[in-house]
């Protein structure tokens, strides 16, 4: 229980791997030891090697009959004590909505890998996109809050799986891996470390398991099976999981501490990278693969003298309002080059105090370097 | 059989939240007496239940772990308990029209896997919860709140879908006949695979009242008068068995209540 170290599931090297290989052995490394999927166009290949690799250590792999009974049975194995994970794309992930409000609103761990594709509907299954930023948030109904993070290499593809689960282990909460066609398919060397921190989660027999004294703090959880006569339930429900349906104190108390239990958390959850900030007047914010065309573009126009910087956003859930509205005080303008028509922009301003240019590129091709570059240089 | 069923019940727990009349707490207390004959310990079963009446049966009533689901996917969750750890005992309880209709799906698959499920099948003939809506299990002709003038579609037999599906044991009998359906569950527990019982469960209030059944007891006699068992239904011609609901065990698979 809590954190401990861990060995990974490979030999430590480096090693030639594609995003969604890396995704599955990130998952076997954090102690992952049940998959349920369904088949989807890009992000196939995790199931395909989860399938391979439980196998051959000992744990359950379940190709269910759609996303709506893949997303039910990792609920329902986190609950039997499983960590637990399913990977699909945009179309899979609407199927899965009105569940993960239930993990949501249940404290249920569990991983949800979203290889994004250009949507909406059916769209372009083998072309990119990152449309799936504000469904991930705001997907199933009702107030509630997931964490939600954003890879840009086929390392963080591993390392932030590692991360997803340590965070659904630690808050008890659905978490996203925000990836997409282009860095699920993309092969480039992930170097493999020999130990991992790992965090299991905690269990305290007896106590209630859905309601802490602290808001920031997070009950325990047992499983089925340990004879604590566990009641969960997606009604409303008090700390022991008994329904409370009509009870005004009871409905508010639990979803404001299912919101408050990672909104005062979010120092710990928030993670950006930055560079060339410090003298900017434009500053890139960016995310996922889009942030490496970025990247190169601010280095060249770095290289040409231009005071431009550069922010990553590695979560885009809990958003991170409070260094985003700091960085605009610094800056003139904030650019947000997106695969999507401007989602993480629009997000962006409900904190920033200068100007933010949102650039849109949805025609399920990457958005180029000098794309960027050119965008960047017309508000310099 | 009288022995009082109190030692399976949650702390607190003193009345359902049943209409009078409903066949559901008949139902809840055939289960624990099975459950009691056989000598399980009920702490080490899971119940999974949907949306709906019938899901109310095992949450929170059964002092045994719970998990009450979203609409249709109680199958599904427990397909993904049951596999990680084998060693829970998981029954699945919950209405016709969660299982069967938005859930159907997960049903025709669970039989497919044949996982060691055991699910019951409260039919009401009608959705309950919501006031009487025709369901897919209602049978033709009858009057609901979205078929005021009767039913056109023919109803589901829920035993036949599961058996196609590859479910091997498999029956259907009305809480009228309850010692049949003691015997069934009792006997499901020496069995390792997918098991489906549908049990035939009066809704006075929406049913009913709807179909010039409106008190609990009209219905216990419909119910009484139309359930024929299959031995008896084997004599009886087509015209004879119009509207008739064979009840019975199509199970071919060797169990015992040992």
């Amino acid at each position: 229980m809590g954190w401990k170290r861990i060995k990974a599931s490979l030999p430590p090297g480096r090693y030639y791997f594609s995003g969604n290989e890396a995704v599955a052995e990130g998952a076997i490394t954090a102690g992952c030891r049940f998959y349920a999927g369904y088949p989807i166009t890009p992000s196939s290949e995790i199931m395909e090697r989860m399938a391979h690799r439980l196998g051959q250590i000992g744990g359950v792999f379940v190709q269910m009959e759609d996303e709506l009974s893949s997303i039910a049975a990792v609920i329902g194995a986190s609950w039997a004590g499983a960590k637990a994970i399913t990977a699909t794309s945009g179309p899979g992930l609407s199927l899965m909505m009105e569940n993960i409000g239930y993990a949501a609103f249940t404290d249920t761990p569990c991983v949800i890998v979203d290889i994004q594709r250009a949507g909406p509907a059916t769209g372009q299954a083998t072309r990119v996109g990152s449309g799936d930023i504000m469904q991930a948030k705001w997907g199933s109904h009702g107030d509630y809050q997931i964490i939600a993070l954003s890879p840009w290499s086929v390392q963080e593809m591993y390392d932030q799986t590692i991360q997803a689960f340590n965070f659904a282990e630690r808050y008890r909460v659905p978490t996203f891996l925000l990836g997409d066609e282009a860095i699920g398919h993309l092969r480039e060397t992930l170097e493999i470390k020999p130990w991992v921190r790992a965090f299991d989660r905690k269990k305290s027999k007896g106590k209630p398991p859905f309601d802490s004294k602290e808001p920031r703090q997070i009950p325990p959880m047992p499983a089925f099976g340990e004879g604590e006569s566990l009641l969960v339930t997606g009604s409303t429900h008090d700390g022991l999981g008994i329904r409370r349906t009509d009870d005004p104190e009871v409905h508010a108390r639990l979803v404001k501490r299912l919101n408050d239990k990672i909104l005062l958390n979010q120092e710990d959850i928030i993670d950006t990278e930055e560079f060339f900030l410090s003298d900017a007047t434009v500053a890139a914010l960016c995310y996922g693969f889009t942030a490496r065309s970025t990247l190169t573009a601010v280095k060249e126009l770095r290289g040409e003298g231009h005071k431009v910087g550069f922010i990553r956003l590695k979560t885009l859930w809990p958003f991170p309002h409070r260094r985003v509205g700091q960085l605009s005080r610094g800056v003139d303008k904030i650019f947000v080059p997106e695969m999507n028509r401007g989602q993480v922009a629009g997000e962006a301003m409900k904190s920033t105090r200068c100007e933010v240019m949102s650039f849109s590129q949805t025609n399920g091709e990457i958005i180029r370097p000098e794309v960027i570059r050119k965008e960047l240089r017309r508000l310099l | 059989m009288a022995r009082a069923m109190e030692d399976y019940l949650r702390p607190g727990i003193s009345t359902t939240p049943f209409c009078p009349g409903c066949g559901h707490g008949i139902l809840l207390g055939l289960i624990l007496r099975s459950i009691d004959a056989v000598g399980i310990d009920i702490r080490e079963m899971l119940f999974v239940s949907g949306i709906g009446c019938a899901a109310w049966i095992p949450s929170p009533h059964f002092k045994a772990d719970t998990l009450h689901t979203t609409h249709g996917r109680a199958i599904a969750f427990a397909t993904g308990a049951k596999l990680y750890n084998p060693k829970l005992r998981v029954m699945v309880i919950s209405g016709d029209g969660d299982l069967s209709s938005i859930g159907g799906n997960h049903l025709i698959h669970a039989a497919r896997r044949d996982i060691d499920l055991k699910v019951i099948c409260a039919n009401n003939m009608i959705y309950g919860m919501t006031g009487g809506q025709v369901a897919a299990t209602t049978p033709l002709g009858s009057t609901t709140s979205t078929t005021p003038l009767g039913s056109t579609e023919r109803p589901f037999d829920l035993c036949k879908l599961v058996e196609a599906a590859g479910g091997r044991y498999v029956a259907r009998y009305s809480v009228t006949q309850p010692l049949a359906l003691m015997e069934y569950i009792k006997r499901s527990f020496s069995f390792k695979g997918f098991s489906f019982v549908e049990v035939l469960s009066p809704c006075p209030t929406q049913f009913g009242s709807k179909n010039l059944l409106e008190s609990a007891p009209k219905m216990m006699e419909w119910l009484m008068e139309n359930c024929v068992p299959r031995e008896e239904a084997e004599g009886l011609s087509p015209e004879e068995l119009e509207g008739k609901i064979i009840t019975g065990d199509w199970s071919d698979v060797e169990t015992s209540t040992g």
